[in-house]
């Protein structure tokens, strides 16, 4: 099990060596080589488990060096936060990193505990890894020619690509370590390192805007960590252990001092997948280089909410905080995607989304039964795969068109076709029947329904209607036909860029296809291992319909569009009332002058706009928070 | 699996001879109650073969095959609805076919027709929530979202149902675009938005959204009966009457109100969803 210290170490290590290369050639050479070896390892790490029959690796139980290094590695994140917080006049910012510090020290140096295992593998770390290995590398891949002509188009910016790549490795490290990581501390290391590495990643352009968001990011995660840190040394200090599986199991058999740490955890997870009232981190991040933001939103980050709640879930299955945290979670889904439809700008769209997804996926582990587990864990994988495609083609389109405004978009099928597939493939991927996303729709509708939560139920009734409006309204500006009809577009996507995507969509695709299988050969297994029952998720009947409709998909609108290719068609003028001029672009006003055609979708940005529902929002969610706080303290006080 | 064979295929031809009709007797109603002797019953059918006979007209290529699509969706949901598959698929796969209705009147660029779209949009969104309360509501009474299951339920679903079944009612007039709610089109040219997602639909293009019609509506009008339809194969003559009745009220509702504006049915639709349906679901949660 060698790739296990390999996946952890050696994006640390390319990342060092890439803080201090300047030369551009050397410096992609590192990183393709640096992406190929993780993508390998990833590959590696699961052909071994396969070949070893998948049973869960606990490894490590004497690490008195890495333990000390690790230490070593909080003492250095804790200063070098503390450093910046007061080079930007944010002081108080560092006790956010300070106190959790210290009370973690206090738990190692004060509390004795038992040795326990630092390293786990069991199926659910395998996803994760692969998730994060995968679609890791190829952001990485991506960004090493985005950065060149980010930096063409951006002159004012200074060039420290290198330093940008080094932190995207750095980022990959610290999430393989936090996924495979079986020990409380080590576990809060990994997840304080995640939370500096956005933190830099966000404030990477250095103009006011993105150092205000990234200490906005910092913040909040760091909030969540001094909970976590807080539910670490409570847990330590009347169980003397700090094995996560223990901890796990202490929730599972109802342990009445199990039941404060789970829910600080959970609270911490919230945080880190942005969920109300912690989403207007995520919105901020976009002011970072599109790599990042599709980094810290689809594969990576927020991913690492959902894992820890997925881990915490058969401990909080009904109980209060799993009610509650599902509560969030579907309250979150509903008004994100509210939110979202108020957007223009496709990166916010996109992160108002993300979001929305991530809603739903924390109220599926919220909920903590298997069915909700295997809707939610279907969920990740799909989310990860198309919003890292979407973001890294909206990123391409934005290099191209200089703007990244959906309004801008119309047409885009006919002046830069590339991007309006990509787009188009991962738009469906994410709502359209009978892709992936929909089917954990389907199998979360009913586990709200078996398990008789009427909230919930209403959430995601509400929010899948909302979900399609804005999807469906900017999958519609891609294919409408252009407002002028000669604009040539000089397409400047380089390379690696395109062929990162193109391997994202056929993944995606490949994703669909043969999700029946995934789903029988890895993900049922993997509900088996957490929650020790079998069963199936997806009746027989279901699946067989299900491949009809995928079938059709696949072949009807090809089959058709070849059909209709034949026939021959009498061209005509749209309809204006009589008044165009002699194209489609333009019509006759009433004072007798040409006017060019502009058609727009609906926004309602006075009616569902962020500016408009996004407090109020945050101060319910903060409230349900609150009371949970409450019912669990007075629970275990 | 014969049976289900036999009435998809039933499904297949029958439908838009099924769905034909009700347009014509839909036609005629109307025509009464406006105080005109009205087109004969088989006018539809006339119509349809006219159009068909004329050469494709359109602004791009790309609406025909878009429109095909939209059709061969929509008789997919029709089939697996009469198959007796899963409801909450057939509605998922009804919101794929609704999708490319939407693309096809968008993909045009005219202002019309995508001042249509958009407005179909919010049609969407309004009726959607209710019909998957009913989708929700028949696994809650009969314990699966199996058609066939539910159809040989002991008790017909609506006795549970009252309120969804109201709500289903009610959106179905946003989904069949009938006054007051035919905001993204009308069967009238004289408009604000002349005729809104049908503007830039001519000849052959305009025939294929005709019949897709006719299949939507008899699929819909299934979803009624299923309401009402038991294991006692003698509910299916009350399941037909409730459905002409059901048909009849929306004819009636058409020639009664005037146009709202799109907001208020988004409210209404949202509301109705909320109040009737939701709490019908949420009591037969706490009893069940």
């Amino acid at each position: 099990m060698i790739a296990v210290p390999f996946l952890i170490c050696f994006p640390f290590l390319v990342a060092l060596i890439l803080m201090f290369i300047k030369n551009e050639k050397l410096q992609s050479f590192i990183a393709y080589i640096g992406a190929a070896l993780i993508a390998a390892g990833v590959g590696a790490l699961a052909l071994g488990r396969i070949m070893g029959g998948m049973q869960p690796i606990r490894m490590y139980y004497s690490t008195e060096i890495a333990d000390h290094i690790i230490f070593g590695g909080e003492i250095f994140l804790m200063l070098l936060v503390t450093f910046l917080c007061f080079k930007y006049n944010k002081k108080a910012i560092s006790l956010l990193s300070i106190i959790p510090t210290a009370v973690i020290a206090a738990v190692e140096f004060r509390i004795s505990t038992g040795p326990t295992d630092h390293i786990c593998v069991d199926r659910l770390s395998m996803m994760m890894c692969l998730i994060i290995g995968v679609v890791g590398s190829l952001i990485i891949v991506y960004a090493v020619g985005y950065m060149s002509g980010y930096h063409l188009h951006h002159k004012e910016i200074e060039n420290r690509s290198n330093y940008f790549i080094a932190l995207l490795f750095l980022f990959m490290g610290a999430m393989f370590g936090f996924v495979l990581s079986s020990s409380l501390i080590w576990l809060y290391f990994f997840w304080e390192c995640t939370s500096v590495c956005s933190f830099l990643l966000i404030g990477y352009t250095r103009t006011e805007e993105a150092v205000n968001n990234s200490f906005r990011a910092l913040w909040m995660n760091l909030f969540g960590g001094t909970v976590l840190a807080f539910g670490i040394f409570y847990f330590a200090y009347y169980m003397h252990t700090l094995s996560f599986r223990e901890f796990i199991n202490a929730g599972v058999n109802g342990n009445v001092f199990a039941l404060l740490p789970i829910t600080a955890m959970a609270f911490a997870a919230l945080t880190k997948s942005a969920q109300l009232p912690f989403s207007t981190w995520l919105l901020g991040a976009m002011v970072a280089p599109t790599p990042s933001s599709a980094l810290l939103h689809s594969a990576t980050m927020v991913k690492a909410g959902i894992y820890v709640l997925f881990r915490l879930a058969p401990a909080m299955s009904i109980t209060t905080t799993g009610t509650m945290i599902a509560f969030v979670g579907g309250f979150t889904f509903l008004v994100s995607s509210l939110m979202a439809i108020a957007q223009s700008d496709a990166k916010r769209v996109l992160a108002m989304s993300t979001v929305s997804n991530l809603g739903l996926m924390v109220a599926c582990a919220g909920i903590g039964t298997p069915e909700t587990i295997w809707a939610g864990a279907f969920l990740m994988i799909f989310h990860a795969v198309s919003k890292s495609l979407l973001f890294l083609d909206v990123g391409a389109t934005e290099n191209t068109l200089h703007s990244r405004d959906i309004e801008d978009m119309h047409g885009m099928l006919y002046f830069l076709p590339m991007h309006a597939v990509f787009m188009f493939i991962g738009i469906a991927g994410m709502f359209l029947a009978p892709f992936g996303m929909l089917i954990s729709k389907w199998a979360a509708l009913r586990a709200a329904v078996d398990e008789k939560n009427i909230a919930l139920l209403l959430f995601i009734i509400f929010g899948s209607a909302t979900t399609s409006f804005y999807w469906s309204k900017w999958m519609g500006k891609l294919i409408s036909y252009p407002h002028s009809e000669h604009s040539h577009i000089n397409d400047i996507t380089r390379k690696n860029e395109t062929v990162s995507m193109a391997i994202q969509a056929v993944l995606m695709i490949a994703l669909c296809v043969l999700f029946p299988l995934l789903s029988k050969v890895f993900v049922d297994p993997m509900l088996q291992e957490m929650f020790h029952t079998s069963g199936e998720v997806l009746s027989q009947g279901l699946l067989y319909m299900l491949v009809v409709v995928i079938c059709f998909v696949f072949a009807v609108p090809p089959a058709t569009y070849y059909y209709s290719r034949r026939v021959h068609t009498n061209k005509k003028l749209a309809y204006m009332g009589g008044i165009n001029t002699g194209d489609n672009t333009g019509f006759v006003d009433s004072f007798g002058e040409e006017k060019k055609l502009w058609m727009s979708n609906y926004y309602f940005a006075n009616r569902v706009g962020i500016r408009k529902i996004m407090l109020p929002c945050q101060l319910f969610a903060a409230a349900v928070l609150t009371v949970m706080f409450c019912i669990v303290l007075g629970v275990s006080l | 699996m014969r049976n289900k064979i036999i009435s998809v295929i039933c499904y297949l031809v029958l439908a838009p001879v099924i769905g034909g009709l009700l347009e014509g007797v839909d036609r005629k109603i109307s025509a009464r109650m406006q105080r005109r002797v009205g087109p004969p019953l088989l006018q539809p059918f006339y119509d349809v073969a006219k159009l068909l006979k004329k050469q494709i007209i359109s602004v791009t290529n790309a609406q025909s095959f878009l429109l095909q699509s939209y059709m061969v969706f929509m008789i997919l949901t029709g089939a697996m609805f009469f198959a007796g598959s899963d409801i909450l698929l057939c509605m998922f796969v009804l919101s794929t076919a609704a999708m490319f209705l939407y693309f096809a009147a968008n993909v045009t660029s005219s202002p019309y027709s995508t001042i249509g779209a958009n407005r179909e949009l919010i049609q969407m969104v309004s009726y959607e929530p209710a019909v998957l309360m009913a989708c929700v509501g028949f696994y809650l009474v009969d314990g699966s979202f199996e058609i066939s299951k539910i159809a040989s339920s002991q008790l017909s679903s609506v006795l549970y149902l009252p309120g969804v079944f109201v709500a289903f009612v009610f959106i179905l007039t946003i989904k069949m675009r009938k006054s007051p709610f035919d905001i993204s089109t009308s069967h009238h040219a004289h408009q604000e938005i002349v005729k809104g997602i049908t503007s830039e639909m001519g000849a052959r293009n305009l025939a294929v959204f005709t019949i897709t019609e006719w299949y939507e509506n008899v699929f819909l009008m299934g979803v009624i009966g299923l309401f009402i339809v038991n294991e006692n194969p003698y509910s299916i003559i009350s399941a037909i009457l409730v459905i002409l009745f059901v048909y009849f009220l929306e004819i009636l509702i058409d020639n009664t109100s005037a146009r709202m504006k799109q907001f208020k049915m988004l409210e209404m639709g949202w509301a109705v969803a909320l109040v009737l349906a939701g709490c019908n679901i949420w009591v037969l949660m706490l009893i069940k």
